[in-house]
């Protein structure tokens, strides 16, 4: 008997060709293509009043320079807006190539088509752009001011603005007996994966013309859909194929780029192979950024720390443009809630154009600026009261009887946010279990009087997962016995390749070795949405599922007729169809797949047992059932209801230095609930990863620009993405709260780590500090300027916090 | 104005390989388009990342640092594509990191192979905290390096193996890690 | 981010490289370890259309350890002076400096000379240099010279070497005897340059009582700041020297500037924390000095 594979730490089946040289990245394709470069904007906003190339033409290896001038079509009209919103009131996308103004610096003004990179970044170079020199918009003050206004027409920055209220949140905040109003800000990062983005295409002008595309995205079927529309091509003549992808956090789910676009189309322009690898250089200036908010709270709350209304206002910089819509303020909105009922709640959001790079997703996507808000109001409500914070957040939780619980909102899929499961008092139980929450006071007194300062924090989160409209997945049993698997989205380490191999051979009782598993290839599944909202093991594991159990019964209908049973009495164990009880009696797999389709010739001594005169035939019906395919496969589409909910809580333990303000993590503990684990493994490397990004989010990262627009640290040397040494040990524990909404039983796991990050790190650092931190990241130049403020009374005092929670504990 | 070609003698996983390259070839260029080993990644093309080390003459540099045609004077380049042993078996941190689920993407991996392999022929038996620090000059987005920080005591422990034992009874002598308990205050 | 084209010569002895970069003038850029010069020629901040790679020079890849001190050759990577042993036992301060020089990786290749004609303001081995009171020997086409470390470093990323001047070797001289020596910095990353970082050397005489002290800082002045802080602790013993007025001396000489990593204020105030924290740790080195070899436990915690 096999063991069940769901929930085993399976080894990962991607890891052979990765750890050997054998991955295909992006830019290990096309050895032969021509490389393209882009003359990009150094300014921050400008009008174009002349491009000069003439100096670029004798750059030895130069193919082609093109200018906007050079587009028709759709190519000259903007990108497309790609999720349109009621809230939008001015939806602004870039052209392919600038056509008059410059909005952000890195903005692709040319683009260059030469022998090599070398040679292309020689003409680049050498071409020569006579800008005017218009007003930067730089912060969302600024933006929301609109003295300088980013876009021309437009009489102020606002792009979006939304106001979504459940109940009365203004009235309910003043009757409340207590209220509290918090000003909070949230720096840019981004998702900065190592390998950027990039593009390489193929164009065939036989039969009308076919292009193959590959690109380093999430999405396969989004960068077909969209790039055929620019090229006015038909679906049918555009294939797009992911190769390995090294790493996305949700940057790479938007596309068309322009370089996207580009690259493809100056591939049919040429009639030659054309590759373009974003270097890192262009990777801070042109790609996307996300976080930047600012957000002012007013909460009314009870004596018991309850809150009955509470009131969220919302500045979000979008940067430039607005590709990807108002996704990220929309989840800050609604995702800001938690595990909480907030009584009445109104949420504001205005969403602003500055002369920036775009902001669109990055892992978490909105949510760690929401948890933010949320546990930066729970701590402040605790210290207002004098109560534990761990009892505040207790006091607000929704418990496990009230699931589903209806938050009353729409959620960013355009779908009511109803959580479908959770156990948030549990949850709130192990996280201080694991990291000790009621010793910690005897634990700061030690460290007290050894002359250090330690402190302790904690945040907890809901997140949204595994968002339709839909995956599909196919699967098929070869003649040899292998299975292949194929679904739509795209995988970018998350292991897709083992966690759905893990699926088809817990459900079809084959072994892993026997499984191949492909992603993000439209020649295998045309029908896919893509890789973001933590949704890959949700939708295309839960399609996978239903695909592999409609292959299951076809097998065993097929071999119960071969093996004259029932295909009740029939197992399948280790890619071996037999009757239960009696394993002799039985057939392999690959067998069952040469029954499956009837042949006319035969190939090899496996088709020649499927031809016409092989054996027994039944004259009374045809060959193929009525109702049935050849072949031995099996297809299927997930599309969920609504979002399943994962849940968590991170608590902290940090250091700060008393002389140097250096923060250190001397413990970082996450319990964490998505329900149903189909490879722990891979969950906790998930964790790990998001915990990391949410340390450099809170310590460590963010996008330092200028007042005129200039990113002043686009490299490694300056954007600071930690190393080894800056990343603590992260201690797990896992909660598994299976969702009643798919059959897996599964919630969305990748973006989770990072979520609660900046919350808990900045309550860790207040609690050692003795101040309000109102601000992430948090630097030690700043946190040493926080210790000045505060020495002059300029900031409050958090007051003494109480050593011990209440007993009274109703969780 | 083309560019002057000089033709260089590379030896990289024991195999010497004639090129002609522009003086201003990197050698990470080279090893990835000229020769196609393209195990080599390029993630910053500033020396910070790391993802392009290989181990000249045994020691970890950054090829993205080094011009092919100085990279000509050593005596011998080993890129991810060479760690191997002879037969093809991997080499132990290879296996390493594979079992303690070192890698997510993945692009990131090949560095840091390069750089532990590097280290553990000076460092055979790295603390925690040692293994820590090797690896502290090489970026990966995907993982917290937790499990990194793993791979490379699991290397050491399998590397002890082999060389004892030869790489059949490694395997069976240094039974993979067990899942860390946690708990309590540092 | 590739390199702009450039004309290459590998020459194989010293007076072909001399004549080979004069004859280059102002365009013409000596390659040594490359781990400065090759990011800055990648983001074409840097195009010289001239590369003169000495990496092909004998003789220049040398530690030469004698009772006066160390003299590093210009091939010397980082990572073989730092796992130079004599050397380390003579200037200490070469491994206490080299372990603070990015990473090791990067230590491989880079050349502790090349770092030090590279003269950033907040690299390591330049200040080691200038607190020593070293030298730099470099060859030009009219011969041989040294300059001291005073003279050497004149600006960020600017020194005293002429066009067409090559340098062949830094000479660290050992400290008095009865020194002790520390470097200590904070950044933001391991490896990243720091936002502050202080070396000192401290000398004590047989009664364990400070005959000089001097300190340099890096990231806090345009070039290594060598104070001397004799006035604020010569003749205390250690235990009861006053570091904070050491402290107030580098106050009055440092002058740091705002970046996005650190304030200007932040940086001055981590280099009275790091004076305090540098001279307390040389002297305890120069405390072990004097005893000899053998546990010792005089002093230091008393000191902070």
């Amino acid at each position: 008997m096999s063991t069940r594979l769901l929930g085993a730490p399976v080894q990962r089946t991607e890891d052979r060709r990765l750890t050997t040289g054998g991955g295909s990245f992006l830019d290990d394709l096309g050895s032969d293509a021509c490389a393209a470069a882009f003359v990009r904007s150094p300014h921050a906003h400008a009008r174009i009043r002349d491009i000069d190339v003439m100096d670029a033409l004798d750059v030895d290896g130069l193919i082609a320079v093109y200018t906007y001038d050079d587009l028709t079509g759709p190519m000259a009209e903007p990108l497309p807006l790609l999720i349109p919103h009621p809230s939008i009131i001015d939806g602004r996308t870039p052209y392919a190539l600038a056509r008059e103004y410059v909005h952000h610096v890195g903005e692709p003004v040319a683009m260059v088509v030469a022998r090599d990179r070398y040679a292309a970044e020689d003409a680049v170079e050498r071409i020569r752009v006579d800008y005017e020199i218009l007003d930067a918009v730089v912060g969302v003050e600024k933006a929301m001011q609109a003295d300088r206004i980013v876009h021309e027409g437009m009489a102020d920055n606002v792009a979006a603005h939304l106001v979504q209220e459940v109940g009365d949140a203004p009235a309910a905040i003043g009757a409340a007996p207590n209220t509290l109003e918090l000003d909070l800000e949230i720096e840019r990062s981004a998702s900065i994966p190592m390998e950027g983005r990039g593009v390489y295409a193929r164009w065939d002008s036989a039969r009308g013309g076919g292009l193959r595309l590959y690109s380093s995205t999430q999405t396969a079927t989004g960068v077909r859909a969209a790039v055929a529309a620019k090229l006015e091509l038909q679906l049918g003549q555009v294939e797009v194929v992911v190769p390995d992808v090294g790493g996305g956090f949700g940057l790479k789910i938007v596309h068309p780029w322009p370089e996207e676009v580009m690259v493809p189309w100056a591939a049919r322009q040429l009639d030659r192979e054309i590759k373009w690898t974003e270097d890192r250089r262009e990777h801070f200036v042109a790609s996307a950024h996300e976080r930047g908010q600012q957000q002012r709270v007013r909460v009314g709350f009870d004596d018991g720390g309850r809150i009955l209304g509470l009131d969220v206002q919302i500045l979000h910089d979008n940067g430039a443009y607005l590709p990807y819509g108002v996704i990220v303020p929309i989840v800050t909105s609604t995702q800001l809630l938690g595990p909480y009922k907030p009584g009445a709640y109104r949420v504001e959001f205005h969403s602003l154009y500055t002369t920036t790079a775009i902001v669109t997703p990055y892992r978490g996507a909105g949510r760690p600026q929401g948890v933010f808000a949320m546990e930066r109001t729970m701590d402040a409500i605790a210290d207002h009261l004098g109560k534990d914070r761990v009892d505040v957040r207790a006091a607000n939780v929704i418990k496990p009887d009230e699931m589903p619980y209806d938050q009353g909102m729409l959620f960013q899929d355009g779908r009511p946010l109803i959580y479908d499961s959770g156990d948030y008092p549990k949850m709130l139980r192990m996280i201080t279990d694991l990291v000790g929450w009621d010793d910690f006071e005897e634990y700061r007194e030690q460290a007290r009087a050894q002359g250090r300062r330690v402190g302790i924090g904690l945040a907890c989160y809901v997140e949204g997962t595994g968002p339709g409209p839909y995956e599909g997945g196919h699967v098929q049993v070869e003649t040899s016995g292998k299975v292949r698997v194929a679904t739509g989205l795209t995988s970018q380490g998350q292991g897709h390749e083992t966690a759905l191999a893990q699926v088809v051979a817990d459900k079809l009782g084959v072994p892993m070795s026997d499984i191949e598993v492909t992603t993000g290839d439209t020649r295998r599944m045309g029908y896919s949405v893509g890789t973001f909202a933590s949704r890959g093991a949700v939708t295309s594991g839960s399609a996978v599922a239903m695909a592999t159990v409609r292959l299951r019964d076809k097998v065993l209908k097929i071999a119960a007729d071969a093996l004259e049973a029932d295909p009740g009495d029939l197992e399948i164990i280790d890619g071996r169809v037999q009757v239960k009880g009696s394993p002799a009696q039985g057939m392999e797999l690959g067998t069952v797949a040469v029954l499956s389709n009837p042949l006319r010739y035969a190939f090899d001594a496996a088709s020649a047992a499927a031809t016409q005169f092989s054996g027994a035939a039944d004259y009374d019906r045809p060959p193929v059932p009525e109702d049935e395919a050849p072949g031995l496969e099996g297809t299927d589409f997930y599309s969920p209801l609504r979002c399943t909910f994962a849940s968590g809580a991170h608590a902290v333990i940090v250091e700060t230095d008393p002389a140097t303000a250096e923060v250190r993590i001397l413990r970082y503990c996450v319990v964490h609930d998505c329900g149903n684990l189909i490879n722990p493994t891979l969950v906790e490397g998930q964790v790990h990863g998001g915990v990391a990004q949410g340390v450099a989010g809170a310590l460590y990262e963010r996008m330092a620009y200028d007042e005129g627009g200039q990113l002043l640290n686009a490299s490694f040397m300056d954007f600071l993405m930690p190393y080894a040494s800056e990343v603590p040990r992260i201690e797990i524990d896992h909660l598994e709260t299976p969702s009643p909404l798919n059959p897996l039983g599964v919630k969305g796991a990748g973006e989770a780590g990072v979520i609660p990050a900046s919350a808990a790190i900045a309550a860790a650092v207040e609690d050692a500090e003795g101040f309000r931190i109102d601000q992430m990241p948090i630097s030690p130049s700043e946190l040493f300027h926080l210790r000045r403020r505060h020495a002059r009374g300029e900031i409050a005092s958090v007051p003494r916090r109480p050593a011990h929670r209440s007993l009274t504990k109703e969780n | 104005m083309t560019e002057e070609l000089h033709e260089i003698r590379l030896r990289v996983n024991g195999i010497v390989h004639t090129v002609s390259v522009p003086a201003r070839r990197l050698l990470s260029d080279c090893l990835r388009h000229d020769l196609g080993l393209t195990g080599t990644h390029v993630g910053c093309e500033h020396g910070v990342c790391g993802a392009c080390t290989v181990l000249v003459d045994g020691r970890p540099m950054r090829s993205c640092l080094m011009f092919a045609v100085s990279a000509a004077q050593h005596e011998d380049i080993t890129t991810v594509e060479g760690l191997a042993g002879p037969g093809g078996e991997p080499h132990p941190v290879q296996r390493a990191f594979a079992e303690c689920h070192a890698l997510q993407c993945g692009f990131c991996t090949p560095g840091f192979l390069t750089l532990i392999a590097g280290y553990l022929e000076d460092n055979p038996d790295p603390s925690e905290e040692e293994a820590r620090e090797a690896v502290s000059g090489n970026l990966c987005r995907c993982t917290g390096y937790q499990n990194i920080v793993s791979a490379v005591q699991r290397a050491a422990e399998l590397r002890t193996a082999e060389v004892v034992g030869g790489p059949a009874r490694a395997a069976e002598e240094a039974p993979a890690p067990q899942p860390h308990s946690e708990g309590g205050h540092q | 981010m590739k390199p702009s084209a450039f004309t290459y010569h590998a020459p194989t002895s010293l007076d072909d490289a001399v004549r080979v970069l004069a004859e280059a003038g102002p365009d013409g850029k000596v390659l040594a370890g490359g781990q400065s010069l090759i990011p800055m020629m990648n983001m074409r901040l840097a195009a010289p259309a001239v590369l003169v790679d000495i990496n092909r020079l004998p003789g220049l890849d040398t530690v030469r350890v004698d009772t006066g001190g160390v003299r590093v050759g210009a091939l010397v990577r980082h990572t073989d002076l730092e796992d130079d042993a004599q050397a380390a036992r003579t200037v200490p301060l070469l491994r206490q400096g080299l372990r603070l020089v990015a990473h090791p990786v990067i230590r491989n290749r880079g050349t502790t000379v090349g770092s030090i004609v590279h003269a950033d303001p907040s690299a390591e081995m330049p200040a080691v240099l200038a607190l020593l009171g070293g030298s730099m020997e470099v060859r030009g086409p009219s011969g041989t010279r040294s300059v001291g470390a005073a003279d050497f470093f004149t600006g960020p990323l600017e020194t005293g070497m002429a066009e067409g001047e090559i340098a062949v070797s830094a000479y660290f001289p050992r400290p008095a005897p009865g020194s002790g020596t520390a470097f200590v910095e904070i950044a933001r990353r391991s490896g990243d340059y720091a936002m502050c970082g202080v070396a000192a050397v401290v000398t004590l005489d047989a009664d364990l009582r400070i005959t000089a002290a001097r300190c340099c800082y890096i990231s806090v002045a345009p070039v290594p700041l060598v104070v001397d802080m004799a006035e604020a602790v010569v003749g205390a013993v250690p235990a009861s020297a006053d570091l904070s007025a050491a402290a107030d001396l580098a106050a009055d000489r440092i002058e740091p500037e705002d970046d996005i990593h650190a304030s200007a204020d932040y940086r001055a105030h981590l280099a009275r924390v790091l004076t305090e924290r540098a001279l307390a740790e040389a002297a305890e080195a120069a405390l072990r000095e004097t005893a000899g070899p053998g546990p010792h436990t005089t002093g230091i915690g008393a000191m902070r």
